[in-house]
């Protein structure tokens, strides 16, 4: 089987100690968590680190509490698992749960964390390839080589950001908090992502991501995930949709529609909100955010199937999901 | 035990003899063996898919601590391929490297880490040369310097077989309709789940053992005395139990030899364990094939005539192919009446992983093309297509026009079984927009009837060696390889000494302790180990009986061995197994047996006849209901119905297993698999982006047994081994027509040609995609072989027999 390149291990017990270790390492080391996305990657040399800091076990790490207002706050350390099981989040975040519920496969969210899903690294099939394979095609940008193999006149490497809670939860509104050297951030998470796939964050180096900060639901709030890929299990998102709502008088208000999935980046999909907004539901209001999703993707010829079915689709999964949340599901079906 | 004693062991659903120890960890798989001193082998494969190899420099790798030993080609200059017709393959290319991933050096090192780092400082000098890399390119005219390899028909064609039985074109021109069509099988990928390993110990005493995850030790035995340049005398192989092996172990491979090589080198054990990746290239899967048909037919539907051209895309080595080309036209006779048949097949070199066997090994392909090209007929004609196809099929105990000798075919009740099961009738063309349903049916061998190499000797032996306890050995070079081999070893010796297959101590595949066993290809080991086990059984029987009968003074006919006893059929009198073992050893000496078994002559008067005959046929017929979605082209197989006519179920937990098996890999094959090349390059050699269905994916699968008690099968068994997947491509392709009316004639089904389809259909077309044309090539001279056995003034086929007597 493939080997990991040698590496020292520096467990830390609380955040604070987790950028002490990084900063005496500085350039040489990375986070560790679940070690899901990253060990993989290092046995496939896309990363070669020689210092892993292991945060699995900081204090509190894994803590989901909600607080008194009704918002919630997870520790960074805490798996996927947890988050797709909680009743509360089940009930009141369920696009968080069911994007949580449907990363990989059970065994990985088990161990996987929601700190290290919002970081997973960008995906592209030129990319997630042994050393062997990467040598063979001639390398490209994002490790060992200076060329895109996708799009060659590129000079942006175009690798997919292929977190699934990331759409779900910018959906949700979410903010993360981010430790580093010079203290402690805390951003938008739509803002933690940029449009470049070797550096898709603005998180610095040195910066732990501590906790994600979810606001309390609005009344009348409903968020979904739909998530596709080839197989109910293991597989990464082709196309991720997060989404969330809320229905007062009969009327939509603060609608969000993120992709995932089709692009560098989560693609939060404004023209779609403002569409909504105000708006009484109804299948050709749902088809026109579609549309306007269907026309903000991306994808590019690196992922699992062809780009063209993968934007053909971002349309019809954004109604179905749309639908869902409006009630319109049994129109949608029959309108086919 | 006479005719009238029912069985007792033989139909029961019984546990596998290994299987609590596979499920409790206790198995030991090639990659858990760990010798003492042993060193870890890695192989370095080529970085481009087409070039000379100008130099190989090893000297960083040398110099790199913890290297034991390095090997390039030139040390192992002898060729080497499955079929002696088609020794193509060095075990380290010497001076041309033919696909991304053909290993040219190896090495042994102190820990893997050691190996893989070791290999990447070996700097290969590449002349890249042009290659070809599909179907259409193999077939183009290329310099000789730039062919593939030197041998072949001419250019990068291996291969090619032009046969004609009967006359198709005046059939053709009487036929009431004729009918064509082009239709294309990716190819795959095998996925066992244990990747290929091998162990090698060259000993102290100059003998060399290979612990080796292969289906054909007695195979790679041959191969490693030629490449070695060693006795086979003193070379052991012994098969470990395979983790999966679907025909992707069956021929010699690299590491085996790099393996044996390295030890002998550095006078340590050494191991090579292939990567994911790595078994990507190994590969031998399925052949791409791309097929035209046409075929007649009479006012009734039936085929008068049948015209099939099948383009095999080989990739970079002979290994089966030349075979499978054959099968790609042999077996299309043995389910339909086909009175006249011509075959075209040719299989090209491309610089891709090479093809091989894999489940089915060339038969799926042209299944695939036929039932969705009755489908269509059926249509056209305003038939139904199991009443279509129930009209037609083959009698029993007759020769096809190919001269397949066929025996029992239980086809027609499994077609009325699963079309009763899944109320076909009614729901075909009732189902509401985006829900269909399917049939298709297929036939497979039970066993090749004739070896690899050319011989007269026995395809398979059992030796039996009973203990003064009563314990029971049974020897035999038999595999296990997930399909449960062992427990059919087991259940035949019990079934016939009387005793539970739990008693019988197994021995298996192991060149110097075991009696021959050519290996677990073909769907053959049921149908002839279990043929030599009983054998060799029921010689050991009569002397239990006759030592029984003395002591106990009455006819050893009267006698029968059942419940661990040897026992009055009538009254029940008798003495234990246990206590008649001594006293036939006192009469007989050490009881010890040996059973063999040699299929008939089946082969006909032609060249090429040696592929397709076997000694039996199994046949399925399946049904699918799927859901498609029109927007989306997801496809969404609901249920399955399979029916499978083994002959007889050795153990109907096994059978059932295998159905199910052949299912879920068919699955993949139709909907997510597929071998895509960029550059050369295998675009997705891992089993997380190469597609393939989990358990999520597996609709729920109803299974019928069929069994038409064959009169040359052990209890009259037949394969169900490869089988079962053959119907169940097509019959998805069918079902999906049903379901929302567009014909998707190529694998795999993936969305987008739904959707490509469906968007035709929608503008007016024809709602069809798959390939429109194939190449026109010359085929040379048919060679005309008459059909004989079909008596066209008779309007009837000459039993087998009769035609056995004047051969
Ligand atoms: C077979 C397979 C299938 C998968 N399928 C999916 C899928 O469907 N969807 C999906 O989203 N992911 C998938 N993954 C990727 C991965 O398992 C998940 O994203 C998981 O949540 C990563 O979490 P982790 O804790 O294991 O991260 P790690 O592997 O430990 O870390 C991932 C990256 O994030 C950084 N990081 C981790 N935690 C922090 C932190 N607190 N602060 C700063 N940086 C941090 C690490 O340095 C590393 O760069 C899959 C992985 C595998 C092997
Ligand atoms: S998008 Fe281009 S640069 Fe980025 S990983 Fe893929 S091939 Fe490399």
């Amino acid at each position: 089987m493939l080997r990991l390149p040698p590496f020292e291990f520096r467990p830390a017990r609380s955040a604070e100690e987790a950028v002490e270790i990084w900063g005496e390492n500085e350039g040489r080391a990375m986070y560790l968590a679940g070690g899901t996305d990253l060990i993989p990657n290092m046995k496939r040399r896309q990363f070669e680190p020689p210092v892993l800091v292991g945060i699995r076990r900081l204090e509190d790490g894994r803590n989901v509490e909600t607080e008194d207002d009704g918002s919630l706050v997870i520790g960074a350390g805490a798996t996927l698992r947890q988050l797709a099981d909680e009743p509360g989040i089940v009930a009141d975040f369920a696009g968080l749960a069911q994007a949580a519920g449907q990363v990989a496969n059970l065994q990985i969210q088990r161990v996987g964390t929601i700190g290290g899903n919002l970081c997973v690294d960008t995906r592209c099939n030129y990319y997630n390839q042994s050393y062997e394979w990467r040598r063979s095609v001639g390398f490209c940008m994002k490790k060992d080589g200076d060329i895109c193999l996708v799009a060659p006149g590129s000079s942006k490497c175009w690798a997919i950001s292929s977190s699934d809670s990331a759409p779900a939860l910018i959906a949700l509104g979410a903010r993360v908090e981010l430790r580093g050297k010079d203290g402690v951030r805390q951003i938008e998470l739509g803002q933690l992502y940029q449009d470049d796939g070797i550096e898709y964050l603005t998180r610095r180096p040195d910066e732990l991501l501590t906790r994600v900060l979810v606001p309390a639901p609005r009344p009348g709030q409903r968020s979904a995930y739909t998530k596709i890929r080839r197989r109910g299990s293991f597989d990464f998102p082709i196309l991720g949709v997060g989404a969330s709502l809320r229905i007062e008088d009969g009327v939509i208000r603060d609608a969000r529609v993120v992709l995932g999935a089709v692009h560098t980046h989560p693609l939060i999909v404004q023209k779609a909100a403002d569409l909504l907004e105000g708006e009484t539901p109804s299948l050709e209001l749902l088809e026109a955010a579609a549309e306007a999703a269907y026309r903000k993707a991306t994808p590019l010829d690196n992922a699992d199937l062809v780009y063209y079915w993968r934007k053909r689709v971002t349309r019809v999964h954004v109604r179905r999901t749309l639908a869902r949340l409006c009630g319109l599901e049994a129109e949608a079906e029959t309108a086919n | 035990m006479s005719k009238r004693d029912p069985l007792l062991v033989i139909g029961t659903p019984a546990a596998k003899v290994d299987g609590l120890t596979k499920s409790t960890g206790q198995e030991i798989f090639a990659d858990d063996i760990a010798l003492p001193q042993m060193l870890y082998g890695k192989m370095l494969g080529a970085t481009v898919p087409h070039a000379r190899i100008r130099s190989i420099d090893v000297s960083r790798a040398e110099a790199l601590p913890g290297v034991k030993a390095i090997i390039t080609g030139i040390e192992m200059p002898i060729k080497y391929g499955i079929l002696p017709v088609s020794e193509d393959e060095y075990p380290l290319e010497i001076d041309r490297v033919r696909f991304v991933g053909d290993p040219v050096a190896a090495v042994a090192a102190i820990d893997e880490a050691t190996a893989e780092e070791a290999v990447r400082l070996i700097e290969v000098d590449y002349e890249e040369l042009p290659g070809a890399f599909d179907i259409e390119e193999g077939l183009e005219p290329v310099d000789a310097e730039h062919r593939i390899h030197d041998y072949g028909l001419r250019d990068n064609v291996h291969k090619q077989v032009h046969l004609h039985f009967g006359d198709v074109d005046d059939a053709m021109e009487s036929a009431t309709s004729v009918h064509e069509g082009v239709y294309f099988y990716s190819g795959t990928n095998h996925l066992a789940m244990e990747e290929h390993s091998a162990v090698a110990q060259y000993g102290a005493d100059g003998r060399l053992t290979i612990w080796s995850s292969t289906q054909t030790p007695h195979y790679v035995h041959k191969a490693m005395a030629k490449v070695l340049s060693m006795p086979a005398s003193r070379i052991r192989i012994v098969a470990t139990p395979n983790g999966g092996g679907f025909g992707g172990k069956s021929d010699p491979f690299p590491h085996e030899f790099c393996a044996a090589r390295l030890s002998i080198v550095s006078g340590r054990p050494v191991k090579i364990t292939l990567t994911r990746e790595e078994v990507f290239y190994m590969h031998r899967g399925r052949h791409p094939v791309l097929m035209w048909l046409r075929s007649g037919h009479d006012a009734s539907g039936a085929i008068t005539a049948l015209d099939f051209k099948s383009y095999v895309d080989g990739g970079s080595y002979g290994s089966y192919g030349v075979a499978s080309t054959y099968y790609t036209g042999a077996l299309q006779t043995v389910t339909y009446k086909v009175p006249n048949y011509r075959f075209r097949g040719v299989r090209v070199f491309t610089n891709k992983p090479a093809c091989g066997p894999k489940r089915g090994h060339g038969t799926p392909q042209p299944r695939f093309a036929l039932e969705i090209h009755l489908d269509k007929i059926a249509e056209k004609l305003g038939l139904d297509p199991v009443a279509m196809r129930r009209s037609m099929l083959v009698d029993e105990y007759t020769m096809t026009a190919n001269h397949m000798r066929i025996t029992s075919c239980g086809l027609d009740e499994c077609l009325e079984k699963i079309a009763t099961a899944s109320d076909f009738a009614n729901l075909r063309g009732n189902l509401p927009y985006g829900k269909g349903i399917g049939v298709a049916v297929g036939s497979y061998m039970s066993g090749a009837g004739l070896p690899i190499y050319w011989n007269k000797m026995p395809h398979t032996s059992v030796d039996l060696k009973v203990d003064r306890g009563g314990g029971v050995c049974a020897k035999c070079m038999e595999i296990d390889i997930g399909q449960g081999s062992n427990s059919v070893l087991a259940m035949t010796v019990a079934e016939v000494l009387g005793l539970e297959p739990g008693d019988i101590q197994l021995v298996v595949s192991d060149t110097d302790t075991t009696p021959i066993d050519l290996g677990s290809y073909s769907s053959r080991v049921t149908f002839m180990m279990g043929n030599a086990a009983k054998e060799a059984a029921e010689k050991i029987r009569e002397m239990l009986l006759a030592a029984a009968a003395e002591k106990l003074e009455v006819q050893a006919t009267d006698l029968v061995l059942r419940h661990h006893r040897v026992e009055h059929r009538e009254t029940g009198e008798g003495i234990s197994f246990a206590d008649t073992v001594p006293l036939a050893e006192a009469m007989f000496g050490q009881l010890s047996s040996t059973g063999s078994y040699t299929p008939p002559r089946l082969s006909g008067p032609y060249k090429g006849s040696g592929v397709g005959p076997s000694p039996a046929y199994s046949y399925s017929a399946a049904a699918v209901l799927v859901d498609v979605d029109p927007e989306t082209g997801v496809v969404t197989p609901e249920r399955v119905w399979m029916a499978h006519d083994v002959g007889r179920a050795v153990n109907p937990v096994l059978v059932e297993g295998q159905v199910e098996g052949g299912v879920y890999m068919a699955l993949g094959e139709i909907l997510m698999e597929e071998q895509v090349f960029r550059k050369g390059l295998h675009k997705i050699p891992s089993m997380l982006d190469y597609k393939s269905p989990t358990f999520l994916e597996m609709p729920p699968v109803e299974t019928f047994i069929v069994e038409s008690i064959d009169g040359e099968g052990p209890f009259g068994a037949k394969e169900v081994g490869q089988g079962p997947l053959l119907p169940m491509p097509p019959a998805v392709a069918n079902a999906i027509y049903d379901a929302v009316g567009v014909r998707i004639d190529e694998l795999p089904i993936t969305p987008e040609k739904v959707v490509a389809a469906l968007t035709d259909l929608e503008q007016g077309g024809p709602g069809r995609v798959g390939p429109e044309e194939v190449p026109d090539i010359d085929w040379g001279e048919a060679l005309d072989v008459d059909p004989v056995w079909y008596d066209q003034a008779a309007e009837d086929w000459i039993p087998a027999t009769r035609r056995r007597e004047s051969d």
